[in-house]
């Protein structure tokens, strides 16, 4: 089989078994599947910035929470219906990146880490600033007679399912194709050596702005579906907590790989289950962990698989 | 024609002077070579030339043009091509890719150009290895692939014989020869055997400042120029 082959067998094979988990496995990890999905989808868009381009940002939850946002409050205040209130989402977290984007990488390393930190804050303040509509940290619930797409009831488990895995199979299949064209080959050799790339020619600002653009895009979309199936949008979703989860995800997952940010995001939310029906302090049992990969898979768990056995992982 | 020229071209660092109010004139198809002792300014002026360095003052022009206020990437799609002095490949990346990176941005074809440049440095059996692998010799070989691949009208080469065996030398100086037919090459090295079988003219760079202009053969003979580089022996 050529490398090629393989990566469409291992990709489409994954979206498969998942389609197939649908139908085989018991409610709570049926609805827990459903979650990674979303917040896999989160950790791919984090991926693109991160482990394609180089670029570490501290402040992702500003485009989760943007799309988050941007769905819920077009419902809440515009009457929207969910299919263009998702949009609405997702054109809130284009916008965001762009201007993000176009101010933020005037800087460069340590830099441009801190100035996502603070944008990402600045972003959580205006929330809580603008608590009359947003309901600040206490957040506000999406209806279920809101939530209604098509037809289709998606607080109803098997929809919901469905609709996480569209999001998620979207943009797996969005990131695998970005990587495997001109633009993202490009992006790895900004990654790998940027003064390089410029001097073959390459306009590393602009790419790294579509970077960005896209990382920022695809991170709105999650948010904007997590709110639409799980009926919630809140001020906690834009801490600072959930921009070090993203980066959590693709670090143990392992950055740089098209199924690590899945990988990532299905292990820590069942070690954390897991660790907490074993003991209150499950934080500790989940930090012991992360120092036992960060030793002995230092790439993640992708990056020790294309290490070890699948060279062609892309 | 003159495909490149510079006017009252400067850089200070600091209070160091690096480059000094050079005027330079390159004719198309021509291989210069530049020469000087270290420290006297050489990768400073050719990074001014490619746009990595901006001037303290003066001007560049390429081609007729003022392209003293381009950024790097715009003149090297105008036609200009930099090797690096220390080895900047991408050493996480296969040879092939390498290459291609540099095939692709002119949009060229890849399946055909990329095993064709690294064939023409002699390393086209290492195509799927990867580029930090490699020897430092097979490095800067492949640095000079990557210069071909982007067919560059000017291909400047900052001292690509450093760390090369001498057989490699002997295929680097026919390679240079055979490329003088499609590029202008301005070559900084340090190794006055090369420059004398290769070039076609010799600039000699000291403190900053042009010493000296002329062929090898004029160059070899000049007085000031052994004072300050050559040496008398």
């Amino acid at each position: 089989m050529s490398d090629a082959a393989k990566i469409l067998a291992l990709h489409f094979g994954l979206l498969a078994l998942l389609v197939a988990l649908q139908f085989l496995l018991p409610a709570y990890h049926h609805g827990n599947l459903a979650r990674i999905m979303v917040l896999a989808s989160y950790a791919i868009g984090y991926n693109l910035l991160f482990g394609y381009t180089g670029l570490l940002s501290l402040g992702h939850a500003m485009f989760f929470a943007a799309g988050m946002y941007g769905m819920g409050l077009s419902v809440r205040h515009l009457g929207f219906t969910p299919a263009p209130a998702l949009l609405a989402g997702i054109a809130t977290g284009l916008a965001l990146s762009a201007a993000f984007g176009a101010l933020a990488l005037r800087t460069a390393g340590v830099a441009f880490m801190i100035v996502t930190l603070m944008f990402a804050q600045a972003g959580y303040l205006i929330i809580l600033y603008f608590g009359e509509y947003t309901r600040g940290d206490e957040g506000f619930v999406i209806q279920q007679s809101q939530r209604v797409l098509w037809g289709i009831d998606l607080t109803q488990p098997t929809a919901r399912y469905f609709a996480a895995f569209t999001l998620f199979a979207a943009c797996l299949l969005l990131s695998l194709q970005v990587i495997r064209r001109p633009f993202g080959k490009t992006l790895i050799a900004i990654r790998e050596n940027e003064d390089r790339a410029r001097m073959l020619g390459y306009d590393v600002f602009a790419h790294k702005l579509g970077a960005v653009i896209l990382s920022g895009t695809v991170s709105a979309a999650a948010g904007a579906f997590y709110g639409l199936l799980f009926g919630y949008a809140g001020a906690s979703f834009a801490t600072v907590q959930y921009s070090i989860l993203p980066l959590l995800w693709v670090l143990l997952g392992g950055a740089g790989t098209i199924i690590g940010p899945f990988i990532g995001a299905l292990f820590t939310f069942y070690l954390i289950d897991i660790a907490s029906g074993l003991t209150d302090a499950y934080m500790a049992v989940v930090g012991v962990v992360l120092l036992m990969l960060t030793l002995f898979a230092s790439q993640g768990i992708g990056g020790e698989l294309r290490a070890r056995v699948w060279s062609w992982l892309p | 024609m003159t495909l490149l020229s510079t006017r009252g071209l400067a850089k200070d660092f600091g209070g160091l002077r690096a480059v000094h109010n050079v005027d330079f004139d390159l004719p198309q198809g021509q291989i210069r070579a530049l020469i000087g002792p270290n420290g006297a300014g050489k990768t400073t002026f050719v990074g001014m030339l490619c746009g990595r360095l901006t001037p303290s003052a003066g001007r560049v022009a390429f081609d007729g043009a003022d392209i003293s206020t381009l950024p790097a990437h715009k003149r090297i799609r105008l036609g200009m091509a930099y090797t690096f002095q220390i080895t900047s490949v991408f050493a996480r990346l296969s040879c092939h890719e390498n290459v291609a990176l540099a095939v692709r941005r002119r949009h060229g074809d890849e399946a055909s150009e990329v095993p064709a440049a690294l064939v023409r440095v002699g390393l086209g059996h290492l195509e799927q290895a990867l580029a930090g692998d490699l020897s430092y010799g097979h490095q800067r070989l492949l640095e000079i692939a990557m210069g071909l691949a982007q067919r560059p009208r000017l291909l400047i080469l900052d001292e690509p014989t450093q760390g090369l065996s001498d057989s490699e030398i002997q295929a680097f100086k026919a390679l240079i020869r055979d490329l003088s037919a499609e590029a202008t090459i301005l070559l900084i090295e340090h190794n006055m055997d090369v420059v004398m079988a290769t070039a076609d003219r010799v600039t000699v760079l000291n403190f900053g400042e042009i010493l000296a202009e002329g062929t090898p053969p004029e160059i070899r003979a000049d007085r000031a120029v052994q004072a300050a580089y050559l040496g008398t022996g």
